[in-house]
């Protein structure tokens, strides 16, 4: 048997390529990197959707660590996750500030008013001028804020009961000891 | 009871493969007539079994037989019967059913066309057929049973995705298959080939034509895939560098390649590990983009996670594929004979410098297409490749080639000067300052200047080599030339069309990348906007229904100079079944330019979005490609014979 | 008299304009200037398309967004750079040269290079080799006539 470098060259780089994919198709797939994570939550001034006259802006979450979930009347999977959200409004979990993206002034009461309001209050983004800063792709996505209003983590997709209590909660929890 | 026997026959053709992958070989190594035999007679057994069952999945679809699950996955009682066939394709199981089906095709036409072709050779390449069955057929029947029924019986399906409820969608999977698969006979003949350690000119001359047939078909795929996406999304998109898009170029550049390397093969003997290497690689390529389009396993790595069992199956198959042929070729690359020297211009010379431009190209669209997967399972980051890398890196190669593109078709085989070549460069360049200058003067584009003027060398030259091959202007006599029009063979008719469809594609994309004009407006009824001098109004918006869908037509009238152009009807559909929106938009098609226009989001209070382009000679892009597939079909009645000329 | 009308009449009339112009772009420049940048941004929630030519909810916002950036006087890199701070690498078409995308972007020119670099030592090194046994019958007896010629003479 002879071999030839013309002959094994193809070969090795074809394995070379296929361990890359191999390792890569492997690995968890599932941390999407954020931009966002450890900066402070971005400036912003828009209506609460409650109360279109008031105004809403980043000194809300001054010295709390919260919960923000955008959301939007016309998410599918917004609804699968309003009864866990509901859930821990009812047990004061933490104060959740949502962020009804893309939406009507109508369209987004009446879904509270249908599935009840689990947020302390409710910031309009009709026009993703919150959420592209944010760096929002989809709804729902979650991000919790520290208590000097930095972003600390970012959830996407619905919270379920079982992502609240495995991952969410240890990490707010965490975040309320700190000083 | 209909689809029982698709599953029977699905359940046989699975056996036979089996038979078949390993019979003909143990009797080609044992030089056993009968058993070289039974590969032909498995082979057509294959085929009617595949079809067999392809027909009764088809009939299945036809009948809405919402007991078979895939068909109410699929499928819907309203839809139209044209689409309830095309259903059969337009997901995942049933287009891996048509992949087989096809195999099967190409299968059985070896013992069909291949009489003549060395015993054991066949026996070999149809029991590689065999054994690509055998990994196809099991990944259908463990992963994705089509024939799977549904307990209970619902009362209707939940319809076919409305984007491929068009009938240019609908046959654009089965063309594109028809060039993967054909691929497979590449990769078949080139493994056979290795194994008897025998590759030579004839092996070429009988491989050309398949490698033709399978390149022509993947041609007029792709072109169908590109001209779908054009009127189809609503925003004139002919190609995104969409990984999906992508992954069907790839084994077409290769492809695009192999020709080159077959005709060096066939004529001077050399080449041989060029070839070889490049019908494994098509095929393997083929495979990718079979998996990428089809099940979407490849796209990304969340889908992946999905169906791990698909995944792995499908892995486990291309790696054993291309693997396999590899491992072959670096244990028998040895046995290949290098072919005869040539110097640096020469045509073997230009045909190599194709290839390794081809490959290049095939490498950075690879690239770019699968790097942002690798940099998400090696890093922290997430990036995008999209038009910008490659206008500045699949672009730049291109150009090369057809510089090449134009000279080779003019250098003699085995030995030539670049003193031979001057007197037609000067020429070129002539007509290349006197065109990019009257294009910078009209168009005020340097880049389109250029590349319009380099369509133009390209289209010239390709006259100038058909010209001298039929002595034109040198005999003195038209009639002279006239008789050797009609003696030129095929390949030479194949050679023109090819080289000329690449220029006109080139005039196409040029204009439409560096002259195309577009605009987006919330309209209201009678408001209008301008785009490259025509000016477009919305004057209708309609609501209607079709069988399948409710829609909202709305009316663009386009003026110039104010006389009036067109009118155009850009169509909102709303599919229930699917709960999705699609836009259709409304064209007005002319050769020297495209009126586009798209409704999408809006009312009657507010206006609706609507969006205007103007395309230059767009069409000039399919002109180009169909141009080029037929090259390949007009190229495969050669057959290597030049014909006398009769006096 | 008629010249201190005249720098007042211009005073008026250049007051609004000179501002405009230095500040604020034409709509004319803002929209081909937004189109340019929207080209090169990703629609992040479609496969590889550019905001300017999605019909996403989002893609539109992040047009109205780059328009109105553009409009209070933000650069071109100025308003990419601002995407980029929010969705990261993902949503520059173009990905960035940085060492994670060295290998995208110089692998295709090198191996061109290594190719071109291959096929001239190859071509070289197989044309010296058989350009010998390619002569036809009649040219090898010539030559070898030739040949015996030189050898006499010498």
């Amino acid at each position: 048997m002879k071999l030839t470098w013309k002959g094994i060259i193809p070969l090795v780089v074809f394995l070379a390529l296929g361990i890359a994919f191999a390792i890569g198709l492997t690995k968890d797939p599932s941390k999407l990197p954020s931009q966002m994570i450890n900066r402070p939550f971005p400036d912003f001034s828009l209506p609460d959707l409650l109360d279109m006259d008031a105004t809403i802006d980043q000194s809300y979450f001054d010295g709390q660590v919260t919960l923000v979930n955008i959301f939007g009347s016309w998410c599918v999977a917004c609804d699968q996750e309003h009864p866990v959200l509901m859930k821990l409004a009812r047990n004061n979990e933490i104060p959740i500030l949502g962020v009804d993206w893309r939406d009507t002034v109508e369209k987004g009461r009446r879904w509270l008013a249908r599935g009840g309001n689990p947020y302390t209050r409710v910031v309009f983004d009709a026009d993703s001028m919150l959420a592209i800063d944010l760096g929002v792709t989809g709804a729902p996505e979650s991000f919790i804020v520290d208590k000097q209003g930095n972003i600390r983590y970012k959830f996407i997709g619905p919270i379920s009961e079982k992502i609240w209590r495995d991952e969410l909660k240890p990490f707010v929890l965490m975040l309320e000891a700190e000083q | 009871m209909i689809a029982e026997i698709g599953q029977i026959a699905l359940i046989l053709a699975f056996l036979i493969a089996v038979a078949q992958s390993v019979l003909p070989m143990v009797g080609a190594h044992k030089a056993d007539a009968r058993l070289m035999a039974f590969g032909d007679k498995a082979a057509l057994a294959q085929f009617i079994l595949l079809g067999v069952s392809f027909i009764a999945l088809t009939i299945v679809f036809v009948q809405s037989d919402f007991s078979v699950k895939l068909v109410t996955v699929n499928s819907h009682t309203d839809k139209p019967l044209l689409y309830k066939i095309s259903g059969v394709w337009g997901n995942h199981e049933g287009s891996m059913l048509l992949w087989v089906l096809i195999l099967g095709i190409y299968g059985a036409l070896v013992p069909i066309y291949g009489k003549n072709l060395p015993a054991g050779l066949k026996a070999r390449a149809l029991s590689v057929q065999g054994m690509i069955s055998v990994g196809f057929l099991g990944f259908i029947l463990f992963t994705s049973n089509p024939f799977l029924r549904l307990n209970p019986v619902p009362i209707n399906g939940q319809g076919l995705n409305p984007l491929l409820q068009d009938p240019g969608l609908a046959f654009h999977p089965p063309f594109l298959y028809l060039g993967y698969v054909g691929f497979s006979m590449a990769f078949s003949f080139s493994v056979a080939a290795l194994i008897e350690g025998r590759v030579d000119a004839v092996w070429a001359r009988w491989l050309r034509p398949w490698v033709l047939l399978a390149w022509s078909f993947l041609t007029i795929g792709i072109t169908m895939g590109s001209i779908w996406a054009y009127y189809e999304l609503g925003w004139g998109g002919w190609w995104m560098w969409d990984p999906v898009e992508n992954v069907s170029f790839l084994p077409w550049l290769v492809g695009t390649a192999l020709l080159h390397s077959i005709l060096v093969l066939g004529k001077r003997h050399a080449m041989a590990h060029w070839t070889i290497l490049l019908g494994i690689t098509a095929f393997s390529l083929s495979l990718v983009g079979t998996f990428v389009v089809r099940s979407g396993v490849l796209t990304s790595v969340h889908s992946f996670a999905v169906d791990p069992a698909r995944g792995v199956y499908i892995l486990a198959l291309l790696l054993l594929a291309t693997g396999g042929g590899l491992v072959m070729f670096a244990l028998r690359a040895h046995t290949l004979r290098g072919g005869p020297g040539f110097t640096l211009v020469s045509k073997e010379g230009g045909l190599l410098l194709n290839n390794l431009l081809l490959v290049t190209a095939t490498f950075t669209v690879f690239l770019g297409t699968f790097y942002p997967l690798l940099i998400e399972a090696f890093t922290d980051g997430k990036i995008s490749v999209g038009e910008p890398y490659f206008d500045r890196t699949f672009a730049p190669v291109m150009i090369v080639l057809i510089a090449f593109m134009g000279v080779g078709p003019l250098v003699k085989w085995r030995k030539d000067s670049w003193q031979s070549l001057r007197p037609h460069l000067l020429k070129s360049l002539l007509l290349v300052l006197v065109i990019s200058g009257l294009t910078w003067w009209l168009g005020k584009s340097v880049l389109g200047a250029l590349s319009i003027g380099v369509a133009a060398y390209l289209a010239y030259s390709t006259l100038v080599a058909f010209g001298r091959k039929i002595k034109f202007g040198q005999t003195g006599s038209m009639a002279g030339s006239m008789k050797l029009l009609r003696a030129q063979p095929a390949a030479v008719w194949g050679f023109l069309l090819g080289h000329m469809g690449i220029a006109i594609c080139v005039v196409g994309i040029t204009a439409m990348s560096v002259w195309a004009g577009d605009s987006a407006k919330v309209m209201k009824l009678g408001e209008s906007m301008t785009v490259s001098g025509y000016e477009f109004t919305l004057t209708n918006m309609t609501p209607g229904a079709e069988r399948n869908f409710q829609k909202m037509v709305g009316e663009v009238e386009v003026t110039k100079q104010g006389r009036k152009v067109a009118t155009l009807k850009s169509a909102r559909r709303f599919y229930q079944v699917r709960d999705m929106i699609t836009t259709e938009a409304g064209i007005q098609v002319r050769p020297m330019r495209n009126l586009y226009v798209g409704v999408g989001e809006g009312d009657a209070e507010k206006g609706w979005v609507v969006r205007a382009y103007v395309h230059p000679m767009v069409n000039w892009i399919w002109l180009g490609a169909l141009m080029i597939a037929l090259a390949g079909f007009v190229s495969i009645l050669d057959r290597g014979q030049k014909r006398e000329v009769s006096s | 008299m008629r010249v201190i009308f005249i720098l007042v009449i211009t005073m008026f009339a250049s007051l609004p304009v000179l501002p405009a112009l230095a500040q604020t772009p034409s709509e004319a420049e803002i929209e081909l200037r937004a189109k340019e940048v929207g080209r090169a941004l990703r629609c992040v929630v479609c496969q590889n398309q550019p905001i300017e030519e999605s019909d996403a909810s989002l893609a539109q916002d992040m047009r109205k967004l780059v328009r109105a950036r553009i409009r209070k006087g933000d650069s071109n890199e100025e308003v990419m750079a601002f995407m980029q701070n929010r969705y990261g690498d993902f949503v520059l078409l173009k990905p960035p040269v940085q060492a994670n995308t060295y290998l995208l972007w110089f692998t295709p020119a090198a191996l061109l290079g290594f190719f071109l670099i291959w096929y001239v030592v190859r071509v070289r090194r197989g044309s010296a080799k058989i350009d010998a046994p390619t002569l036809s019958a009649d040219e090898l007896k010539r030559f070898t006539a030739l040949a015996n010629d030189q050898e006499k003479n010498q």
